[in-house]
């Protein structure tokens, strides 16, 4: 039996939805999904950190789920939605747990923040997560913040936790 | 990082066909251990074959009890299967005892028994690495080894097998279901990973031209007491030290069933057989589980930094046998 087998320099097309647009791609077969994001795509709110799956900088959702970004090639993502810190906001509007990392200081330097949102978005989304401090502690721990801002991480979570909340009891509430 | 060439495959076929027509290729699930070491040029591969396409999802319970999982199930969605956390709660926690939230919604049940172990030496490609590259020697067993195996190591290889979630299989009792050319194979899990030996770079009996598709667990024990206890230098996102997973069925405080596997100190997943059969048939006290403790450790060959691994997995031990006494219904 004779294969033809594509050869390293041959590009792959990859669509996926990201951003809750559909986007066709380019890409070679080693290009990284963080590198694509940041390089090809010129979404740089993606942050690389580590590049090894470590720090977290690079979080973003893969039909819907946090992943590391640096730890994914652009060609697994064929059919996937892709979601970045970018695509949080709402027509102008910050996404809740955006506007709490800003009204509780959860930063200094600012690098970790979009890895930090998305993993703590994915976090409030997840129906099945545990919500006492301890909990939401563990379930970040894969997003590092070398400023030490985890306190004022962990209150922002908090504080989106009861937006949230409030949000879907005022909806609930509508005819 | 080399390039490589990138392949998707649509059926087991496919994925056995790309393999053997190129030797240095590798398949691609989760891809935390493989981008990661490919990043490092610990990895080389001339080829990634995605097999995330492939119908290996899904946990399905068989008729004998048994729970058959398909290797492309995540991490995440393992440890919170109902089926999982109501009879192998011991699975459950030891899988969310590691990595983070992350690299348990990418990495895949097969993925984590293919880990590769953490060793700074072998991720190191300026160090010398028998396991990276057979024969170049071992730059651990004289330098900074703390994090290192007391357990099953050679004058070859020290590195520690690093996964949480291996220890539950091997206490569980886990058959794997391999897919090669001539079809599917079974292979015990207790039999699965390689002692380092001599031969420290030849870490599993998985052929050149095979991939897992499934994993199945042993009937659950009911009823179980069951602890995982992981201790480690941060609370979180943190390879153990040591670790203990322990599975006791009691009657009237007596022990029926003990098993119990330990992590972090082993050159593989570690399961007591010995330790186990001392517990059978004793009062679930103190005096049982130091004595067990003992018999685990009692092969154990400390390195010039990492002789506190010996209490501390014994200790881990005794308390993860207490915890388990403690749980039991």
């Amino acid at each position: 039996m004779q294969m033809s087998l594509s050869p390293p320099d041959a590009t792959l097309t990859v669509r996926l939805i990201l951003n809750g647009e559909p986007v066709t791609l380019e890409v070679p077969p080693q290009a990284i999904l963080l590198d694509v994001l940041r390089d090809q795509l010129h979404l740089g709110g993606t942050k690389k950190g580590c590049d090894h799956g470590q720090c977290g900088a690079c979080t973003v959702h893969v039909d819907g789920r946090a992943v590391n970004a640096c730890l994914r090639l652009a060609a697994m993502c064929e059919g996937q939605a892709i979601t970045t810190i970018e695509g949080l906001a709402e027509k102008g509007q910050l996404h809740p747990v955006q506007e709490a990392f800003l009204v509780h200081d959860a930063y200094q330097c600012g690098y970790c923040s979009p890895g930090q949102i998305m993993s703590a978005v994915a976090l409030l989304e997840d129906p099945e997560a545990a919500t006492d401090d301890a909990a939401v502690r563990d379930a970040m721990s894969g997003n590092l913040c070398r400023c030490g801002a985890y306190r004022n991480i962990q209150a922002a979570i908090a504080d989106a936790r009861r937006h949230l909340e409030s949000n879907a009891q005022q909806q609930g509430r509508q005819p | 990082m080399k390039p490589f060439a990138f392949s998707r495959a649509d059926s087991l076929e496919t994925a056995v066909e790309y393999r053997q027509a190129e030797p240095n290729s590798a398949f691609v699930a989760g891809g935390t251990t493989l981008l990661d070491l490919t990043k490092l040029d610990v990895m080389r591969p001339s080829r990634v074959i995605d097999i995330n396409a492939l119908p290996l999802e899904g946990i399905e319970r068989l008729g004998d009890d048994r729970l058959r999982i398909g290797a492309l199930v995540t991490n995440a969605e393992l440890a919170r299967h109902p089926a999982v956390r109501e009879d192998y709660p011991l699975l459950a926690r030891a899988i969310l005892a590691g990595a983070s939230t992350q690299v348990r919604n990418m990495a895949t049940t097969a993925g984590n028994i293919m880990q590769r172990t953490r060793c700074p030496y072998f991720r190191d490609v300026a160090a010398a690495c028998n396991k990276r590259q057979p024969g170049s020697g071992c730059d651990a067993i004289g330098g900074i080894n703390r994090m290192h195996a007391v357990l099953g190591g050679s004058e070859a290889c020290v590195a520690v097998h690093p996964s949480d979630m291996c220890v539950a299989l091997a206490a569980i009792g886990t058959t794997l279901t391999l897919h090669g050319p001539q079809g599917e194979r079974e292979i015990d899990f207790a039999d699965f990973h390689r002692l380092p030996g001599t031969t420290p770079h030849l870490e599993h009996m998985l052929g050149d031209d095979e991939l897992i598709v499934a994993i199945t667990l042993d009937p659950p024990l009911r009823p179980l007491g069951t602890a995982y206890l992981k201790l480690r230098d941060r609370a979180s996102y943190e390879f153990a030290l040591a670790s203990a997973g322990a599975m006791l069925s009691l009657d009237d405080g007596m022990i029926g069933e003990a098993r119990l596997a330990l992590g972090g100190v082993a050159t593989r997943p570690w399961r007591c057989h010995e330790a186990e059969a001392l517990l059978v048939g004793r009062r679930a006290e103190e005096a049982a589980f130091t004595q067990a403790a003992d018999a685990a450790l009692a092969e154990a060959q400390p390195l010039s930094h990492n002789a506190f691994k010996v209490v501390l997995a014994r200790q881990a031990i005794v308390r993860a046998l207490r915890d388990a006494r403690e749980g039991h219904p």
